[in-house]
């Protein structure tokens, strides 16, 4: 063969002189407050979460075990909370499902495509995050209550929406909507659209192409956006209130139920579904932890 | 594999970044085209490759239409700028890519996808690197390691996009070096783009010059810098002296002094006199068509460069020229300037 030899890389960094570290020894560097005030600063910082984030989180299990484990135990073993988990789970399970679909799909499009009205579709992407859920809520009564848009249709056909899972379900889609989007449109933007163009080329078709090449490179932003989502659609209350119509047993989603215990003086039971929702929030914060750094190595591993 | 691109039009909203461009590309060539930012050049090689379609106008591989085809099925290799090398990929998944999204009647068996992939790793040089992951790969090895991925599907036709634009100087010229070698090995008829007339000039054997969206010239890269076809082509290659003369029924005049130079008859009026700086040779005062007095003198290497104010009519120009190192130059000194060869360009 007739080739020029390439050397593998060299690392010839070690032999280059090292200024002087000495320089400033004896003073402090610039940036270095005197050591009192950076105590005060963090102990204020240490102090307001303790009170404000700490505290809370402590007395929700605390509260929920002051009975004893077995009284705990059972106020979640009854069927209005069984039934209020079992629907928390069936409405976050169908809207992150959808919102997973939705938001691989907007990303896509706003990420990797041109097209008139693209600038309108972030700012409708982003609509579910500045209103109001109760807003979001009071949408769906207007689009399919007895007086609404649909309403006298739907009752026409025996179809029930507002008041049962249905509207639960999409209450809790709508509010939940941006995260997986959001979170993927500034990652698939950055990675550009090189590396399927690369697949593409190679002779890899549409689907081939997103299996092997664009999912693998967004997977830790989805799961990321999905935990998110997860974690709101669990925790939904305003626009799930709005439109649940609080059936005992029935539309009552975790957070309903919390309320609706705690009005009724049933400090224990109340405080024992809320820690179910506490755990998942701690769940989510150490998972959300664990991938922010997957997405940082990420997106380490696309610098050119 | 012939390509033939024929009245190629593309827009960019109000951008035309092709108009109207005609090129034939043949068998085993092996050709640049070099132009600016904004001259067409990588939209062009994008149309070949079907990463976009033009407005109007034809593409054919062989006499085929290739516009037919999208760009999976144009078996087409490309190698990008910034190599968009598959970053969740070892190297040796990387370059077998390829190969496994074969449709399964022609897809080879693991064994023999080992066997090519191993071939290819040898090709470039890197088959100790094939379990490496892109990120832990320096600049040059990953564009070996995308070309190598774009060879294993044996393409027709190789494209390449600016590939040596992202690495350091002295990476770029042992790559040159080393495409050229390879392309005499492989001998698939390949394009790259660049906007480097050194690099251009240095590794294909015909260069298409480009600027905004037109085809400006296309020759071996001694026709280019020698006979540049348009005042453009001469200034983007090479260096040149540059001034601006007036050309009146075959007079050409450097503000009032009339030059004893010959105009082409297409030149008339407000013109370009171009001259290598080579091609002017220094003499004593009264030798040449050009008066001048020094105004500086560098030297270094086997050559002195020199600033000279030219005298005409009105106002000063000044130019800089090359003398070897023993002809006396001393400021102060007044010469005369004959160009040897030299071009003039009406303007446009």
């Amino acid at each position: 063969m007739t080739m020029v030899a390439t050397t593998p890389l060299r690392r010839s960094g070690r032999d280059v002189a090292v200024p002087a570290l000495d320089a400033g020894a004896g003073r402090r560097a610039a940036h270095t407050e005197p050591a009192w005030v950076r105590l005060v600063i963090i102990g204020f910082a240490i102090a307001f979460l303790t009170v404000f984030v700490g505290l809370p989180l402590i007395l929700v299990f605390s509260e929920a075990l002051s009975k004893g484990i077995a009284f705990y135990l059972s106020a979640l073993a009854d069927s209005e909370a069984l039934a209020a988990i079992q629907l928390t789970l069936i409405a976050a399970g169908i809207s992150v499902g959808l919102n997973l679909v939705f938001g691989v799909i907007a990303a896509w499009a706003i990420a990797k495509f041109d097209f008139p009205g693209k600038t309108l579709l972030i700012t409708l992407i982003d609509l579910p995050f500045s209103v109001s859920p109760v807003i979001s809520g009071l949408v769906f009564v207007l689009l399919f209550g007895a007086q609404g848009w649909f309403g006298p249709w739907l009752m026409a056909h025996g179809v029930q929406i507002l008041f049962a899972v249905p509207a639960i379900v999409l209450a809790t889609t709508f509010v939940t909507f941006p995260f997986v989007a959001r979170e993927l449109i500034p990652l698939m933007q950055e990675q550009g659209q090189q590396e399927e163009e690369a697949a593409i080329s190679l002779g890899a078709g549409g689907w081939t192409t997103f299996w092997r090449v664009t999912l693998p490179n967004i997977k830790w932003g989805l799961l990321y956006g999905v935990l998110l989502c997860n974690a709101r659609a669990m925790g939904e209350f305003g626009a799930v209130s709005v439109v649940s119509g609080h059936i005992r047993g029935e539309t009552n989603t975790m957070p309903l139920l919390v309320e609706i215990l705690y009005n009724e003086y049933q400090m224990v039971a109340a405080f024992a579904v809320a820690s179910l929702l506490a755990l998942l929030a701690l769940v989510t914060l150490i998972a959300k932890t664990v991938l922010e750094g997957r997405i940082e190595q990420g997106l380490q591993h696309h610098d050119h | 594999m012939t390509i033939e691109v024929r009245n190629i039009v593309k827009q960019f909203g109000s951008f035309r970044a092709l108009d109207n461009v005609d090129l034939r590309v043949e068998t085993g060539e092996l050709m640049a085209l070099l132009g600016p930012s904004g001259s067409g050049k990588t939209t062009l090689l994008r149309i070949i490759a079907g990463l976009d379609w033009p407005d109007s106008g034809s593409v054919a591989f062989d006499g085929e239409d290739a516009l037919a085809r999208g760009a999976a099925e144009r078996h087409v290799g490309f190698v990008f700028q910034h190599y968009a090398l598959f970053r969740h990929m070892s190297v040796f998944e990387n370059v077998a890519f390829g190969l496994r999204v074969q449709p399964r009647k022609i897809r080879k068996t693991e064994v023999e996808i080992k066997k090519r992939v191993g071939d290819l790793l040898d090709l470039v040089q890197l088959g100790w690197l094939a379990d490496r992951y892109p990120s832990q790969l320096s600049g040059g090895q990953r564009q070996r390691i995308a070309l190598a991925r774009a060879l294993a599907i044996e393409p027709r036709i190789l494209l390449l996009d600016e590939p040596f634009g992202a690495l350091d100087a002295k990476v770029r010229k042992e790559l040159r070096a080393w495409l050229r070698n390879l392309h005499e090995e492989i001998h698939v008829t390949s394009i790259f783009v660049t906007h480097d007339q050194e690099e251009a000039l240095e590794v294909a054997n015909r260069v298409v010059v480009m600027d905004r969206g037109k085809i400006e010239q296309i020759g071996s890269p001694g026709d280019v810098y020698e006979h540049p076809a348009s005042a453009f082509v001469h200034s983007f290659i090479g260096e040149s002296i540059v001034l601006p003369v007036d050309v009146q029924g075959g007079t050409v005049r450097l503000g009032e002094r009339r030059l004893d130079l010959v105009a082409p008859a297409s030149a008339s009026g407000p013109s370009k006199l171009f001259v290598r700086r080579h091609d002017v040779t220094v003499g004593p005062s009264g030798s040449g068509v050009f008066e001048g007095a020094v105004k500086a003198v560098r030297a270094f290497g086997p050559m002195q460069r020199a600033d000279v104010v030219l005298s005409n009519g009105h106002g000063d120009t000044l130019i800089e020229i090359d003398a070897p190192r023993d002809h006396s130059l001393k400021v102060g000194d007044r010469v005369g300037l004959q160009p040897q060869r030299y071009r003039i360009f009406a303007d446009a």
